[in-house]
């Protein structure tokens, strides 16, 4: 198996990495593969901190191991390579009428990378996140042997999987239920949300099935946490969905495009772009699901310097008072770019580490600079204080302390790691920078 | 009109790309490799992805008997017959230099394999009317060089005999796109020094579609290594000779 000398970063491009990473093609080349060396599955590297990086170690990328290995047309159950992208999925599978239960924001995230995050999607607060619907995976041992982990069977290891940062070992493949679509169209509907506390009631009462909210992150005064609130429902519609072209940023954007005025001016337009009286929509799914996918290399926008991502969840009982101070933090400061999110999650979560809990999720870019720096590691701290947690997917900045009493089973995700892993083969950058599985 | 593809070489990243793209048009696909249990997992992988129907069958370049398993299942295929042909070995010239008897097994898997298997095929597709054989030579084919003119000589013998089956198959109706791939981003090239300009297999994949429709005769992928080639077709043998390019 050759090995190549890579460098590399996660999405937010501000860590980065140097290893020696193999690519295999086949399930034999991967056995090989371990036979070598050992390291962490790496996917499509859409986490943005350092999740999948593994300096001065070895990585093995599982992109080409992408094949769909089985799908029943009655229970829609499809299993698959690890290396498969969730937009393969949903492009292969919309046709026949299903799609991925769930779907992160972005379709380029691999199988693999979605059960090693326990991603949600827009639909969290009604179908629970990515690992809740994995019947079963294909776990291989840093000694190359291979374990089937289901909800029944090494249901221990199998949550430990679940959110578990590749840590139990390589995911090969995995058993997923995929939920039915009648249409390649959603049917959005747009509302305005004139500030925090209003935001939030229209998040808490919402009953679509998907819902998400773009949130104003400049905003201030009685404007603080204004935003749009894009509620959706599949559509039973056979009108064949307009797809835009994908297009590509050629080069790293100059620091002026995100500088604090023109981030103002956009989010103003961009919240004026919706009626005070809302209106609705219909889309495709992956203009809904994926509207960043189309433009490929978008973190290229944040220039050369990269971006830091913070996502927290914050639970209901502190959620507001915490939202409106770092808002508040937020806006004065001037640092966020116009992607914020705010949304909200239910209880569910399928692993030990999973991040969602019952509360509100808010997610914002920062270019990276010192300041950018110094704020996110307040948010950081304003979350632990709340109660809350951040997101291992996003997170570039976060200490150990941060994470401690954010995630209750983090100790039995160890000793379960312990004993998968006694030798430390999988661990990355981001679980030694987090001390995730404790002091060694 | 159901379209059958016999793809050799299917557990190659080319191969496997060109299975999915036609899988994915509807068609029937014959998956042959050496290494079954690959492509009966790319099999799976075609089904799921809308092919008619898939097979993974054993082949070896050098083992004349396996070419008659492929035949027998293609036979039991309704509508037209086509074939992309992915294989040959590249042993690093030095190799062979050390040991010359390599030669003979580059040459059976680069040449004389596949065409011998297309030979089988080709009174089977006439039979049938139509039908696109898409071979997959190389840009080493155009120009003997230092670095691998064995394999060079191979693909060059593949190139000439893919002309002469364009030449035959046309007076059925069928068609050869003949394909002159550049550096492609495989599990071959991974982590080779000296490569640059890089293609994506589905890239590849998607070229050698297009040439299909519009029945071209020659291709190369990606589209400007046609000028890097003439650049070094032109090259007088007097200068060459001394290069290394």
């Amino acid at each position: 198996m050759r090995w190549k000398e890579t460098e590399y970063c996660g999405w937010g491009r501000v860590l980065s990495a140097s290893a020696q990473v193999a690519r295999p093609e086949k399930s034999e080349a991967l056995t090989a593969a371990l036979a070598d060396a050992s390291g962490p599955a790496i996917g499509a590297l859409r986490s943005y901190g350092d999740a999948a990086l593994n300096d001065g170690g070895h990585a093995v990328q599982m992109t080409r191991l992408d094949r769909f290995i089985g799908f029943d047309p009655e229970t829609g159950v499809l299993e698959a390579e690890a290396g498969a992208s969730i937009t393969d999925i949903l492009s292969a599978f919309a046709p026949k009428g299903w799609m991925p239960t769930v779907m992160p924001g972005t379709g380029f995230a691999t199988l693999g990378g979605c059960i090693a995050n326990d991603v949600h999607g827009k639909n969290h607060h009604g179908a629970g996140s990515f690992g809740q619907h994995v019947q079963s995976i294909a776990l291989m041992a840093a000694d190359g042997t291979t374990k089937r982990v289901s909800p029944s069977r090494n249901k221990d290891l199998f949550r430990a999987t679940i959110g578990g940062l590749g840590q139990t070992g390589i995911i090969q493949s995995a058993k997923i239920q995929l939920a039915r679509c009648s249409s390649r169209l959603i049917q959005v509907d747009e509302r305005r949300a004139d500030g925090l506390p209003e935001f939030m009631e229209m998040l808490a009462e919402s009953r679509a099935t998907y819902s998400v909210g773009w949130i104003d992150a400049t905003a201030k005064g009685h404007n603080l946490g204004r935003g749009l609130l894009e509620e959706a429902e599949l559509t039973s519609s056979n009108m064949t969905p307009k797809l835009r072209k994908a297009r590509k940023i050629p080069f790293n954007a100059p620091s002026f495009a995100l500088s604090p005025p023109t981030v103002r001016m956009f989010n103003k337009a961009y919240f004026r772009r919706v009626p005070e009286e809302g209106r609705g929509v219909l889309r495709s799914l992956e203009d809904f699901f994926f509207p960043l996918d189309k433009i490929h290399d978008w973190n290229r926008l944040y220039g050369k310097r990269g971006f830091h991502q913070f996502q927290c969840v914050l639970p209901d009982n502190t959620a507001e008072e915490a939202l409106t101070t770092m808002l508040k933090l937020i806006s004065k400061a001037g640092l966020a770019s116009p992607l914020a999110v705010l949304k909200r999650t239910g209880e569910g979560r399928g692993g030990h580490l999973s991040f969602p809990m019952t509360g509100y999720t808010l997610a914002l870019d920062f270019p990276h600079s010192k300041n950018a720096t110094g704020l996110v590691q307040e948010l950081n701290r304003m979350t632990r204080l709340a109660g809350g947690r951040i997101y291992f997917a996003k997170d570039s900045l976060a200490e150990p302390e941060d994470i401690e009493d954010a995630y209750p089973e983090l100790a039995d995700w160890q000793k379960i790691v312990a004993k998968a892993d006694p030798d430390g083969a999988f661990t990355t950058d981001l679980v030694r920078r987090l001390k995730l599985r404790g002091e060694r | 009109m159901s379209e059958t593809w016999i793809i050799l070489g299917a557990s190659s990243a080319m191969g496997r790309a060109f299975a999915r793209h036609v899988a994915a048009q509807g068609c029937s696909v014959i998956l042959a490799a050496r290494d079954k249990a690959d492509t009966a997992r790319t099999a799976e992988d075609c089904k799921a992805r809308g092919a008619a129907d898939a097979f993974a069958v054993s082949f070896d370049a050098r083992v004349p008997s396996s070419f008659r398993t492929i035949y027998g299942v293609a036979e039991k295929q309704h509508g037209t017959l086509n074939a992309a042909v992915f294989v040959g070995s590249m042993p690093p010239q030095e190799e062979i230099d050390a040991e010359p008897a390599l030669g003979d097994s580059t040459i059976q898997d680069s040449f004389t394999g596949p065409v011998n298997f297309l030979h089988g095929l080709a009174p089977m597709m006439e039979e049938r009317g139509g039908g696109t054989v898409v071979g997959v030579g190389s840009v080493a084919g155009d120009r003997g060089r230092i670095g691998n003119y064995t394999y060079g000589a191979a693909k060059a013998g593949f190139h000439t005999y893919l002309s002469g089956l364009r030449n035959r198959l046309t007076r059925s109706g069928g068609h050869v796109v003949t394909v002159k791939p550049g550096f492609v981003d495989t599990a071959i090239t991974w982590g080779l020094p000296g490569l640059f300009l890089v293609a994506s297999p589905e890239a590849v994949a998607q070229d050698l579609w297009k040439a299909v429709e519009k029945k071209k005769n020659t291709i190369y992928t990606p589209w400007f290594w046609r000028y890097i080639m003439l650049i070094i077709r032109s090259i007088p043998e007097s200068i060459f000779k001394k290069m290394s390019v």
